[in-house]
């Protein structure tokens, strides 16, 4: 067994997959009150969290999220999952905070939590940022390693493989520290229904940005060092071809199309 | 009126349908083609609690409602209906059963081990020549010392070969009994896999009792009292099938419309085509009403209430909109549907059945009709 640490596990509600993506043209913000989910690559650097308490049970793992209220019920899943507890910063004055603003929020909860380790996805699967993390660990002035495919506590340290285009970086860290994961980590586990069942008696405690002492200029668009313009349909793919089989007739049209061009 | 599910009963519906797409549904053809029953993916539901939804926390159980289960049901079906089927008989024609009559002993021997899964529950009332007249069964039960000896042939049981427990009904002076059974005991033999037209994943076999001892302490509710257990569980079960055949008739309705969407002829999608749309728009409404059926019968067992006529008229309705939906379903994809290339054809094949067990649609007009008609809920057993 492993000596117990404090993970913290940084989470955000995304759309769901099936729901419809809009974005307001008012607010050129992205429509969030369609159904919400937990974003997936978060499910990884939670999965990991959950590993390490399995082997050292009195690990605690607290969920951090910055989100309307109405995500807890999204956050809840991660409860059912195994974490312990839900933090959710939901504040009014949060709202359209850029990177900047929100890395202010979440640093100054991680700061209130002051876990050994604070594990993210690699990106958000609305904002596709993969950055966040970088800024967080940043402004916290710890350690950081991204794209982790493998995580390892030892004496007070964490090791990792840094996947990498050619291959692996072995890379070690003091706690605290913080570690993106990639999702070639892991597969998350599903919650078992007695997970389900238990979750709503785990705390979530919805924090304001009052509670955190963050002032509210620093949060939400008055804290934003960014504002988005405009925003425009990516350029349409130009002249496309419609081959219709007949008889097997369209694997031969593809094979000369393709020829042709000389890409085969 | 409420048509909301809770929280609780929505994360277990995402769950459950969630692990169905990834661990059945890339399976289901493969289980459909080979006969074979999936030992993994139960230990897999298991793990999860998904052999328990409804049976309570102290026994080893997830603790969620009858609904809760009924949506369980219905996902595992809409990915495969012999998964379905399997966990349908092990819940709530075994341990409910068990959990109902039972007595303090025999709940806490004997549903923890169901509850987690480690091994299945069975239900053997049928024989040859004892179908809907289920109370003509020949199989005997003799009192032997302070228990009794049972000798007799069930045919068609589900989850036997499989099964730690099982339900068997055997006729006891002064009426039927029911034992509650264990696998492996002496004289108990399993026979014959049956090859059946669908639910090729779940396992169908017949039960041969040659002279088996069963403690006193086996006996399940009051001796001569075992018919009214076999009917009350029927009650709760058809409502569990039904939820089967809503499973089916929504894979069916998901694999037209995403066919009718697709396949072009004329120059455009076929779901351009009001023919095509017309049977769309039928499928679709036919689930609903089907589903809010079954859904109500099972929000009045959660609430204690009568639920016969209810889950009679859920699994009549819904057992039929199966066989429909999946015959227009491979109607829509033309000859491709009639090919094992699609499943439309499985789910064909699949839906037949619940029109059969568990009380043919024969049965359950009978059971409504008493109902409204203010008649006795179903005559007395005659003895054979």
């Amino acid at each position: 067994m492993l000596a117990p640490v404090k993970v913290a596990v940084c989470m955000k509600e995304v759309p769901a997959a099936a729901a419809p993506k809009r974005i307001d043209p008012g607010t050129k913000r992205l429509d969030r009150s369609v159904e919400g989910a937990l974003n997936d690559f978060d499910t990884h650097a939670l999965e990991e969290a959950l590993r390490l308490k399995d082997s050292a049970a009195e690990t605690e793992v607290v969920v951090v999220s910055m989100a309307p209220e109405r995500a807890s019920e999204s956050l809840r899943k991660a409860l059912a999952m195994g974490a312990d507890r839900v933090v959710l910063v939901s504040d009014e004055a949060a709202a359209g905070s850029d990177l900047v603003a929100t890395t202010a929020v979440l640093a100054a909860a991680l700061e209130r939590e002051s876990p050994d380790l604070t594990l993210f996805g690699q990106q958000a699967g609305d904002a596709d940022g993969a950055v966040l993390w970088a800024a967080i660990a940043d402004r916290l002035r710890l350690p950081m390693i991204s794209q982790a495919a493998s995580l390892e506590l030892q004496d007070g340290k964490v090791r990792s493989k840094r996947q990498t285009e050619f291959g692996y970086d072995v890379l070690e860290a003091p706690l605290p520290c913080v570690v993106a994961v990639s999702d070639a980590i892991n597969d998350p586990r599903y919650p078992s229904l007695k997970g389900i069942m238990g979750a709503k008696k785990k705390p979530q405690d919805v924090v304001s940005l009052a509670d955190l002492g963050v002032e509210p200029g620093r949060a939400g668009e008055a804290g934003s060092r960014t504002a988005v313009l405009a925003l425009a349909e990516p350029p349409s793919r130009g002249d496309s071809r419609r081959i219709e089989d007949d008889g097997g007739s369209a694997a031969t049209e593809i094979l000369s199309y393709l020829t042709e061009r000389k890409l085969l | 009126m409420e048509f909301e599910l809770s929280p609780e009963q929505r994360e277990i519906q995402t769950l459950t349908r969630e692990l169905a797409e990834a661990e059945i549904v890339p399976n289901a053809a493969a289980w459909d083609r080979e006969h074979r029953f999936p030992h993994e993916l139960i230990e897999k539901l298991a793990e999860l609690g998904l052999m328990g939804v409804c049976l309570p926390e102290d026994l080893g159980g997830a603790g969620a409602d009858f609904l809760s289960y009924i949506l369980v049901l219905e996902e595992l079906s809409r990915a495969d209906a012999g998964i379905g089927v399997t966990v349908a008989v092990h819940t709530s024609a075994a341990a409910l059963p068990i959990l109902k009559f039972g007595s303090d002993e025999q709940r806490e021997e004997l549903i923890p081990p169901l509850a987690r899964g480690e091994h299945l529950g069975a239900f053997a009332l049928t024989e040859s020549s004892s179908g809907s007249d289920a109370a003509s069964l020949q199989t005997r039960a003799e009192l032997e010392g302070d228990g009794w000896r049972l000798t007799g042939r069930k045919q068609w049981i589900t989850n036997s070969a499989h099964a730690g427990t099982i339900l068997v009904f055997a006729r006891s002076e002064p009426g039927i009994s029911c034992f509650l059974v264990d696998r492996d005991w002496e004289g108990v033999t399993v026979t014959g896999e049956h090859r059946k037209l669908g639910l090729h994943s779940s396992s169908t076999t017949d039960l041969v009792l040659d002279g088996v001892p069963v403690p006193a302490e086996r006996l399940l509710g009051e001796e001569g009292k075992g018919f009214r257990i076999a009917m009350a569980t029927l009650d709760g079960g058809r409502i569990g099938i039904a939820a089967q055949a809503v499973g089916i008739a929504q894979a069916a309705f998901e694999t037209a419309r995403a066919y009718a969407l697709e396949r072009r002829q004329f120059g455009r999608p076929i779901a351009d085509f009001g023919a095509i749309q017309a049977k769309l728009a039928d499928m679709a409404t036919e689930i609903d009403a089907a589903r809010l059926l079954v859904y109500r019968a099972a929000w009045l067992r959660d609430r204690g209430e009568p639920h016969g006529e209810a889950g009679a008229k859920a699994k009549l309705f819904a057992s039929a909109v199966a066989r429909r939906t999946s015959g227009e379903a491979i109607q829509v994809l033309g000859g491709y549907g009639y090919t094992k290339e699609f499943p439309a054809e499985r789910f064909y094949r699949d839906a037949k059945v619940t029109e059969i067990y568990e009380g043919t649609s024969e049965v359950q007009r009978l059971v409504i009709a008493r109902s409204v008609l203010g008649l006795a809920e179903r005559a007395v057993p005659t003895p054979a």
